[in-house]
């Protein structure tokens, strides 16, 4: 197996120095390592950070092959620095059984471009009626641990209390779209002052703080562990922040989207800004860049949501939810957190990859960059900057939100299992 | 004025007196044994109708016609509309046959807005309603029907009385009138108000009969029985009883004031059939208004001052 030599890289932003990556793991790190047999790297003025972990992320396969498959949606990751995604369960068919999770296991496993670690469906085919056979997919080759009907909000609180309790004899954990269906119904953007200027039917935060607070309590009385999916209002991190006070195992997740953007994009009526849940409001953005940075938000997660042209080029109320995220995530959280002084580069690798990897259970990522672990890590420029442009990304759609935009920073490189998967900035 | 009209809140003041003083000019036309202006001769409007709408439609049309632009009619029912064809490629074909104005009527918020921006079509796009975002023709034609009966609408006092959430009538009503100067007080039960509603420019009250004594003119907006299964208001009967207008309601009216309704009313519901057929409901005013407002919406958007529009129009400037 190849060795390489990285020169002169920041470990979390810290003082420059060289890593050593050979047979999968780091060897050694310092001024003095022997660079003997290995490709050298030159990563001067670059921040060496873990290999990040995307804990939602839509890879559409199978059933959408024409929005992204596992390939190219991994091939995306490795651009973004990511070394593992968890494939969440909403294709076609549903990823409620062992052989679709193992199916989407092993299609990760021959691109090779990042792990992937299927999240299983709660319910038989999201329909939350029935719980779906968890164990099967805990016990398959694809190893589940995260259970999501994402897209669906779990809302029957019966299942989502069997669910919770369910989950604890696999070491597992419910990750819940929270949205009060009945309070969403036909729901656009967020409800505000902008919904009702615009005739766009509102999408009120409490329909997701209703469910969050539920779902807090349950966890609680059952001694289960939840997480939240794609936290959006100020209210929900109240909520999250009260239930961890309690010292109930309650994890959460913020979008990089949900850090920069708000409403007030809608008024373009351009549906490149319509996402579940909605762009919500300046005060909101705020309650959560303060909620990440003081660790009530656990997770920064993508939700990259890859959508062919047709289904965003139309009016607003018949496009599809979503957007693309897995290649400017970490620009964004350097645009929204670092830059702004909330969190440091070690902050950064707390949220995007360490946290994660704890909740989904994902073993060997997340891990320090210490001798002895393995070499999974991202090289990235703080210092560059780029203009967004759709037709660079390697996902096969196009619906990024932040087109035309210039987000700092650049991934460079990103090596999993000491193999690089991206290199000067390019797929290998 | 700007390319196209999209929301009565993108006209400042001047825009809005000039789309009303045009319309008294095109009114003057209805009385003249010949009814035609030969204005937009050789020029194509597109009424695309993703929604039922006879009225609309009929009014757009013969204002159309009126300025002697060949109309074309592309509706929802007997077209490839139905069969699912996108707002999209609707619009590309419509570029291609050359229409220089699209009167677009959608069942989705911004619709017209999204035509408007997108590189789908060149021409001008009048908005004619689309979901619960604005009707600003309608807003206009009621401004008209006002100011011919008050004068100058500066400081005169309208109520909008409705379903004011869903309604686009009223969105374009508030911010037109307010434009022109006058005070509006939204009148609804507050199921029906939307979130947000009191950064508007006007007033808002849950009570009808203190309102009515105070203003100039009362509109009243269609309300739907539908809205009931949804939880909006208990019933039928009792919406009336707290929001419909009735003679008694109608009495606490200043006698100088006017009552109007954009159509299609629900007799007995949110206007008792007495009320409609008063002498001081201008009702069906409003529809005959409706044809020389939507001239002056098409004469300036297309012969007017759009310099680009203007440039390559032979007949210049009329």
């Amino acid at each position: 197996m190849s060795s390489y030599l990285i020169r002169g890289a920041r470990l979390l932003g810290a003082e420059p120095t060289d890593l050593l990556l050979r047979d999968g793991s780091v060897q050694a790190i310092g001024r003095d390592v022997d660079p003997v047999a290995a490709t050298v790297v030159d990563a001067h003025g670059l921040v060496a950070l873990p290999g990040l972990v995307d804990l939602h992320t839509h890879l559409r396969e199978p059933g959408r092959e024409d929005a992204e498959t596992v390939r190219s949606g991994t091939a995306a990751a490795a651009r973004g620095g990511f070394t593992a995604v968890h494939a969440m369960a909403n294709t076609d068919p549903v990823a409620d059984t062992a052989g679709v999770v193992e199916q989407v296991w092993r299609l990760g496993r021959e691109a090779g471009h990042s792990e992937v670690r299927p999240v299983g469906a709660v319910t038989v085919g999201l329909r939350g009626e029935r719980l779906a056979e968890l164990g099967a997919m805990a016990e398959s080759a694809a190893g589940v641990r995260v259970f999501s009907d994402d897209g669906v909000c779990v809302s029957d609180a019966v299942l989502m209390r069997r669910a919770l309790e369910y989950v604890k004899a696999l070491d597992g954990v419910v990750a819940q779209h929270a949205q009060e269906p009945r309070l969403t119904e036909g729901a656009q953007m967020n409800e505000g002052g902008l919904s009702g200027v615009l005739g766009l039917q509102g999408w009120p935060a409490v329909a997701e703080e209703s469910i969050i607070a539920r779902d807090c309590l349950l966890a609680a009385h059952v001694g289960s562990r939840l997480h939240i999916c794609h936290v959006s209002t100020a209210g929900s991190v109240e909520i999250v922040r009260w239930a961890k006070s309690k010292g109930w195992d309650v994890t959460a997740e913020v979008t990089p989207h949900h850090l920069l953007l708000t409403d007030e994009l809608a008024r373009t009526y351009d549906p490149i800004f319509k996402v579940n849940p909605p762009l919500r409001s300046a005060d909101d953005v705020e309650a959560l860049r303060e909620g990440l940075a003081d660790a009530t938000i656990d997770a920064v997660a993508t939700d990259h949501a890859p959508h062919p042209v047709e289904e965003k080029d139309c009016e607003w109320a018949a496009a599809a939810f979503g957007m693309l995220g897995l290649e400017t995530a970490l620009s964004v959280v350097q645009q929204a957190m670092v830059d702004t002084g909330l969190l440091d580069w070690a902050g950064v690798a707390d949220r995007m990859s360490a946290r994660p990897a704890v909740i989904g259970r994902v073993a060997g990522h997340g891990r320090p960059l210490a001798v002895g672990e393995p070499a999974n890590l991202v090289l990235y420029d703080p210092s560059a900057t780029g203009v967004v442009r759709p037709s660079g990304s390697a996902s096969l759609s196009r619906n990024t939100p932040y087109a035309g935009l210039t987000l700092p920073g650049r991934v460079v490189a990103t090596f999993l299992h000491g193999r690089p998967t991206v290199l000067d900035g390019a797929l290998r | 004025m700007d390319q196209h009209l999209l929301s009565a809140g993108d006209l400042t003041r001047d825009d809005a007196l000039l789309l009303l003083d045009t319309a008294e000019e095109m009114r003057s036309l209805s009385d003249r044994p010949i009814k035609k202006l030969p204005t937009l001769r050789g020029r194509t409007v597109v009424n695309l109708f993703f929604e039922d709408s006879t009225r609309t439609r009929i009014s757009f049309e013969l204002a159309a016609k009126r300025l002697s632009a060949d109309v074309i009619n592309f509706a929802a029912k007997g077209s490839s509309l139905s069969k699912g064809e996108s707002l999209k490629d609707t619009a590309l074909t419509l570029q291609a046959m050359g229409a220089d104005a699209v009167v677009v009527r959608h069942h989705a918020s911004g619709a017209p807005h999204r035509l408007a921006h997108s590189a789908w079509t060149s021409g001008s796009v009048v908005n004619a309603g689309d979901g619960t975002h604005e009707h600003p023709t309608q807003a206009l034609l009621d401004a008209f029907t006002m100011r011919r009966h008050l004068g100058a609408l500066e400081g005169r006092h309208v109520a909008v009385v409705g379903d004011v959430l869903h309604s686009r009538v009223a969105r374009s009503n508030a911010l037109l009138l307010s434009t022109l100067g006058a005070q509006v007080t939204l009148v609804s039960p507050p199921t029906l108000l939307p979130v947000g509603v009191e950064a508007w420019p006007v007033e808002v009250s849950y009570d009808l009969d203190a309102v009515l004594p105070k203003v100039d003119a009362v509109m009243m907006l269609r309300v739907q029985a539908e809205r009931m299964d949804a939880a909006f208001f208990p019933s039928a009967r009792e919406y009336s009883r707290r929001y419909g207008l009735d003679l008694r309601r109608m009495n606490l009216l200043p006698d100088h004031a006017l009552v109007l309704h954009p159509g299609p009313m629900n007799r007995g519901m949110e206007i008792t059939a007495d009320v409609a057929d008063a002498a001081r409901s201008v009702i069906v005013e409003q529809v005959s208004n409706g044809v020389a407002t939507r001239m002056a919406v098409l004469y300036l958007l297309l012969s007017g001052a759009a310099p680009a529009l203007a440039a390559d129009d032979p007949e210049g400037p009329t």
